[in-house]
């Protein structure tokens, strides 16, 4: 039996990290043969006389150059959406309801990280820092991070959703959606009274900035190097850690068992002895604490955040768990991954191949396109909503 | 019930109407009004634009004081945003006590909002629109006190030369403002032989990773962002974080302390950063000593960019409507005439210059900049290295 529960285990964390490479490989193989279909279509037309006269390559060979680093950006991405989807997936696979909230509850999880880091850095110990110390501190700063968010979105749920559990489903929505707009002005206001500013920029410390070159491509001109920021690595190790961990929570330990039952049916959950509110209210911290997780991941990556940060990034990992299949853990990764990686070759490719025309701001246009043609084939997500495994 | 709800919003009413009708009699208040971010990512140089319209009005409404006349400020907020602009500006027109209005920050906010100024009538003086439209329009209503992109744009492009670049990557920020200056970038950049290899708009405010991408990939030697800090610093240093080590240049809409906040010494680095503008820092005017010392220690804290400007844009209004007061027998002036004594002022003293517009509300001559970032602390922003002044007279 003990030996049985071990298999079980190792099985929830190989799993997970097998689904994740499949995911990433084969979103990035099937896109990348698709704009290598696209540039050798494109020989010939105006796109590529203009890059010829303009840097002096043909649009196969630009295509080609550019990619590993699109790959990688958008893995990056990937995973980033990927951390926030599960939180919006989780609490709709037990609730069945959207927490709207969700995305400033992954902007006040940044503000946390980062207001704590730059109170790190005030005391000096940061700019000092050598060594694994900066890892240390980073990880500090997520555990802030997930704390605040974590123990927010339990606050919330308490305040703004359990009251209103027995109503028509409209109802948690709308007080969700005001919950939202309370946080982010919240934040705002703390951010104003306490350092009187909007923009909170993380301090640059460790090496994180660093970049690892991996190789370059020869062309014509100059080659070109593709290399990875350590940070980009950080993001994507640290947001695997915590969804393998995740998983292995949901499908390998007695709560997550009792998540997936409250998930199935609660009041039949209730009747075997679960204590249905605090399995709801675990479900809220695990979502928010990933949250905040990526928040801070998130701030680290991209140096900059304010109290509107979480919109857009919310916007796209609700976008990416409705792709994947809303209610599913897998499906959330696998959206999140999806999405990250179309933003990232749109962006890219998008002004190339329209000569200008369409530039990388019309990224989210053509992803958001894409996505309404696979929701159209497949209403219910790519992956489907589990309904016997929703959380 | 209906009707009873209905009679109490008439009473109300006209208890209302009654009250305003007294006050407009017992008190006679002119209001200066200011629009500008007070909110939001623009705050900082936008609160300062209403702090140096204040201090103007506290220190210069002497003479109009002496006449019997109380003057206020009343200030807006238009968060950067041209719908909000323009709802303030239909409460702005609908003050009968408003006379004049400072403002705005954003040309792409005071662009439709000073149509509601134009149909009423008012005055506005502005210390920071660029963009030609705001006077090309040709309304009696509109004056500015700043340089215009067309010629900032090309001035951009004349220093790039200067400095030997022969490619250049143009971003903007799709406003009327950033895409505005970014054509006229470009444009002089062609004429002098620069090869612009991209042209992109972005909305974006925090990922740039695809858009360096393509622009990492064709080498240019200086990227020119047209926008604001809040977009371009965030830009700027995540393109040097990849490795991009050539020239940033930028806009006036890139004069803002928070630029060095969000981006640091990385600014430094590489070819270095640099930026036109149409409002210098303090050093670059004389005038501008006493200010500051004012200033600083009425709200606590040194001005912005574009606080001078706004200061110098309502002792303009505060002048117009003191002369139009006295031609009306010091009595409240009407509108129109504040708006003919602002473009009949001439070689008006203040402390960015003197101030004398043309027939569209331009300056006859205005002073445009080019800084050099000097340092990645944001309190020494305003020590920035002057690198080039030029007086340019607008385009006819």
């Amino acid at each position: 039996m003990r030996r049985l529960i071990k298999a079980d285990a190792l099985r929830e964390i190989l799993l997970p990290l097998g689904r994740m490479a499949v995911f990433v490989l084969g979103a990035g193989a099937l896109l990348s043969v698709v704009m290598v279909v696209l540039s050798l279509l494109f020989r010939g037309s105006g796109a590529d006389k203009l890059l010829q006269t303009t840097q002096g390559v043909n649009i196969f060979t630009y295509t080609m150059a550019n990619l590993p680093q699109v790959l990688i950006d958008g893995v990056t991405l990937g995973f980033v959406y990927a951390a926030i989807a599960l939180g919006y997936t989780m609490v709709y696979g037990v609730l069945e309801f959207i927490n709207f909230a969700h995305s400033e509850i992954f902007a006040l999880g940044a503000f946390a990280g980062v207001e704590f880091l730059l109170i790190l850095d005030g005391t000096g110990i940061l700019k000092t820092a050598g060594g694994l110390a900066p890892y240390l501190y980073l990880a500090l700063a997520l555990i802030v991070g997930m704390a605040a968010s974590g123990g927010t979105a339990v606050f919330i749920e308490r305040v703004a959703y359990r009251p209103l559990r027995g109503a028509p489903r409209l109802v948690p929505l709308i007080s969700a959606i005001g919950v939202s707009f309370a946080l982010q002005d919240i934040i705002r206001l703390t951010e104003s009274l306490t350092t009187g500013q909007f923009y909170r920029v993380i301090p640059t410390f460790g090496n994180f900035d660093e970049r690892i070159p991996l190789f370059s491509i020869p062309t014509s001109g100059a080659p070109i190097r593709v290399d990875i920021q350590v940070k980009s690595l950080v993001v994507i190790a640290a947001a695997m850690f915590m969804l393998v961990g995740l998983n292995y929570i949901v499908n390998a330990t007695r709560i997550g068992k009792a998540i997936r039952s409250v998930a199935q049916d609660r009041s039949t959950a209730a009747l075997m002895g679960i204590g249905v509110n605090g399995i709801i209210a675990f479900t809220f911290l695990l979502g928010g604490s990933l949250g905040g997780a990526a928040g801070v991941l998130y701030a680290l990556k991209f140096t900059r955040i304010d109290p509107f940060v979480g919109f857009m990034p919310g916007m796209k990992a609700f976008t990416a768990a409705v792709l994947g299949g809303i209610g599913n853990l897998t499906g959330a990764l696998l959206g999140g991954i999806v999405l990250g990686m179309l933003e990232s070759f749109a962006g890219a490719y998008l002004g190339t191949f329209t000569m200008g025309n369409f530039g990388s701001e019309y990224k989210d246009i053509l992803a958001f396109l894409i996505l309404i043609i696979v929701i159209i084939f497949r209403p219910s997500g790519l992956l489907g909503e589990q309904v016997s495994q929703k959380a | 019930m209906r009707n009873r709800a209905l009679w109490i919003v008439a009473a109300l009413l006209a208890v209302g109407l009654l009250l305003a009708g007294c006050g407009g009699k017992k008190e006679q208040v002119i209001k200066i009004a200011t629009q500008s971010p007070l909110s939001g990512g623009m705050s900082a140089v936008g609160t300062d634009i209403k702090n140096g319209a204040q201090l103007a009005i506290e220190q210069l409404s002497g003479p109009l004081t002496a006449m019997g006349f109380k003057i206020e400020l009343a200030a807006f907020d238009d968060q950067g945003n041209p719908d909000t602009g323009v709802a303030n500006a239909k409460n702005i027109v609908s003050d009968p006590a408003i006379l004049a209005i400072v403002g705005h920050y954003n040309s792409g906010v005071q662009i439709p909002s000073s149509e509601e100024y134009h149909a009423a009538g008012l005055a506005n003086v502005s210390p920071a629109n660029t963009n030609p439209k705001v006077t090309e329009r040709g309304y009696l209503e509109v004056s500015r006190i700043c340089g215009r992109d067309d010629v900032q744009g090309a001035v951009g492009a004349q220093f790039a030369s200067t400095k030997g670049i022969k490619t250049a990557y143009v971003l903007h920020d799709k406003t009327a403002y950033g895409q505005g200056i970014a054509e006229y970038f470009k444009r002089e950049s062609e004429k002098l032989g620069i090869k612009i290899l991209g042209f992109e708009g972005t909305e974006e405010k925090a990922n740039f990773d695809s858009i360096l991408t393509p622009i990492l990939a064709s080498k240019p030697e200086t990227i020119y962002f047209g926008g604001m800090f809040d977009q371009a610093a965030v830009l700027f240093k995540q393109a040097r974080q990849k490795g991009y080590m050539g020239m940033f240049l930028s806009d006036d809409g890139f004069d803002s302390s928070d630029a060095a906040k969000i981006g640091g010494d990385i600014l430094l680095q590489g070819a270095g950063t640099y930026f036109s503008t149409v409002a210098g820092p303090a050093a670059a005017y004389p005038g501008t000593a006493k200010f500051q010392a004012d200033f600083k220690a009425r709200f606590g804290s040194e001005p912005q960019p574009f606080a001078a400007q706004s200061y110098d844009s309502a002792a303009i209004a505060l002048k117009a409507i003191e002369n139009a007061a006295m031609a009306a027998g010091k009595k409240v002036p009407a509108r129109a005439d504040v708006a003919k004594a602002v473009r009949a002022l001439k070689d008006f003293p203040g402390i960015t210059g003197t101030f004398t517009f043309n027939a569209k509300g331009d300056l006859e001559k205005a002073k445009y900049f080019i800084i050099q970032v000097t340092s990645g602390d944001p309190a020494k922003w305003a020590e920035n290295k002057i690198d080039k002044i030029l007086d340019i007279a607008p385009p006819q």
